[in-house]
């Protein structure tokens, strides 16, 4: 029983931590809908003049998120798109960009 | 086959690492089996890469396409104004197959068995699957429009509606015509695909005769009620850069053409041109409806929207322009590729015993240049709904350009390299 209490406790805590339903990839799926401009996994093509989110500090992409959804930041199109989400699922999207390299 | 070079597969699964030991957790295993992908465009590529990418290698994925290289649609309509070529919108699928590990497949699908899960090749041969998508676009319906019927016909008027020979012809077809000369492009009832796609063709067109044959006119006959995208954006840059080359005729629907004379017939009405441009009106792709899946009005894929899976036929999803649309759903490249992200996660899930993602989402942007420079642009977030079943856009979100403008003109293409790159390499 001692060789499985450690995974016993991350299945509880992944579990305690999402809703009962959610799927562990959302913070992945979100994110993928925004690699159309933004590049694979946040790495934008050089030269494109995307930002590129991959490596961002997550609080920096949470705030940049906030400043398009409230108005703060002038935008042609994020102050549109950062409407269409969640704030829950805005921070997943920024978690997991700030998880890649 | 190639695999994966490992360094790029230590990379993916790094990423995905702590993710996948989360699915222990969850009862079900690793994702494994063969996913035969039909059809490279916008959303067979982004599933074909994104299968690999995010099963870490452990999936195979074949993909069949026709064509040698990838031609984007998006774009295209630069080329048939004459400030892109055709090197610009086309891409190989090399970085599919030697950085991901796809079988790509140059060839036909021409049968489906959805009981014994085997496909059926042109060139000959079958192949079996775990799993079957169908990327398959779109394909005219000749029969409305009876006079494009003969190879003959279709040759002399075009739709360039599929980028690729049609939309060098169609150019062709512009340089050869004497200033003075008419280009009349029809649009069919929506939906059809690419909303924006005929009247940022019109103003493209409008840009080269205005530099090059001023005489020359655009006369757009539209089968709907109005401008079915952008409509205030699109009529404001008619009247300011196009005013007395632009002409704008709605309810005008194309029933008949004649061809001899490069003439269309209207309800009432017939419309000589110099160069028709005709799009007729289009349908799934022919292998959606050979593969006896279910259809909406024998046109579009009826598809569950958690896994983008045939309501009528387990194993089988279907992606892009060929599905019955959602609430306000454009068909579009863009849109195609999300589909394949979302089925792309719903088929791992469920090779790995697993539901699809109960909360999926969306989303579109399209830009459409209304000169070289000059770009407006549409952008829609869609999320699943349970009550409905579908997903919905979303209220106040999403919504127009305030005004054309040239820095979304620099942006449009680097949302296209993203694209590309985000599908293809």
């Amino acid at each position: 029983m001692k060789l499985f209490a450690p995974l016993a406790a991350v299945c509880l805590l992944a579990f305690a931590s999402a809703s009962q339903a959610a799927d562990p990839n959302l913070g992945r799926n979100l994110a993928a809908t925004c690699a159309n401009c933004h590049g694979t996994n946040g790495n934008a093509v050089k030269g494109s003049g995307m930002d590129a989110l991959a490596g961002m500090e997550k609080a920096k992409i949470l705030q940049k998120l906030a400043d398009y959804k409230n108005g703060d930041k002038p935008a042609s199109i994020m102050h549109q798109i950062t409407k269409g989400y969640t704030e829950v699922q805005l921070d997943l999207i920024a978690g997991y960009f700030a998880a890649q390299k | 086959m190639m695999l994966m070079k490992r360094r790029d597969f230590l990379k993916v699964g790094a990423a995905a690492g702590a993710m996948a030991s989360l699915y222990g957790c969850a009862g079900g295993g690793k994702a494994s089996g063969h996913v035969v992908v039909v059809g490279g465009g916008y959303g067979g590529a982004t599933i074909a890469k994104y299968l690999r990418m995010w099963s870490e290698g452990g999936v195979q994925v074949t993909l069949i396409e026709r064509n040698p290289s990838f031609i984007s649609c998006p774009i295209s309509n630069l080329v048939i104004g004459g400030t892109k070529t055709m090197e610009d919108i086309t891409v190989s699928y090399d970085g599919l197959k030697s950085k991901w590990g796809v079988r790509v497949v140059q060839d036909d699908v021409v049968a489906v068995d959805a009981a014994k899960k085997t496909i059926s090749l042109k060139a000959g041969g079958s192949m079996s699957y775990d799993r079957l998508v169908l990327s398959p676009g779109v394909d005219f319906m000749w029969d409305e429009i009876p006079g494009l019927k003969s190879a003959d016909a279709q040759s002399k008027i075009l739709h360039a509606w599929k980028a690729g020979p049609q939309t060098v012809a169609l150019r062709k077809q512009l340089e050869s015509m004497k200033d003075g000369g008419t280009y009349a492009i029809s649009i069919p009832k929506a939906p059809y695909r690419c909303p924006p796609g005929p009247y940022e063709r019109a103003c493209l067109v409008a840009n080269y005769f205005k530099q090059s044959k001023p005489k020359s006119k655009v006369i757009i006959l539209d089968a709907n009620e109005d401008v079915m995208s952008k409509k205030g954006l699109f009529t404001k840059a008619w009247a300011d850069l196009y005013k007395g080359i632009i002409e704008y005729r709605n309810n005008s629907e194309v029933k008949d053409v004649e061809a001899d004379t490069n003439t269309a017939v209207l309800e009432f009405d017939k419309f000589k041109a110099d160069v028709l441009n005709i799009i007729p009106p289009h349908r799934a792709g022919d292998i959606a409806a050979k593969s006896g899946i279910k259809m909406i009005n024998n046109r579009w894929v009826d598809i569950n929207w958690l896994s983008m899976e045939s309501t009528s036929t387990p194993g089988i999803h279907v992606l892009g322009d060929a599905v019955f649309p959602a609430p306000t759903m454009p068909k579009s490249g863009h849109m195609a590729n999300q589909h394949g992200k979302l089925a792309a996660a719903a088929i791992l899930n469920q090779l790995a015993g697993l539901e699809p993602n109960p909360e999926p989402v969306v989303m579109n942007t399209c830009y459409s240049f209304v000169d070289a420079k000059n770009v407006i642009h549409v952008s829609s977030i869609h999320q699943y709904d349970a009550a409905t079943k579908t997903v919905q856009p979303v209220k106040g979100a999403g919504g127009v350009s305030a005004a054309r403008n040239e820095l979304e003109g620099k942006v449009a293409m680097g949302w296209a390299k993203n694209i590309w790159a985000d599908m293809l390499t």
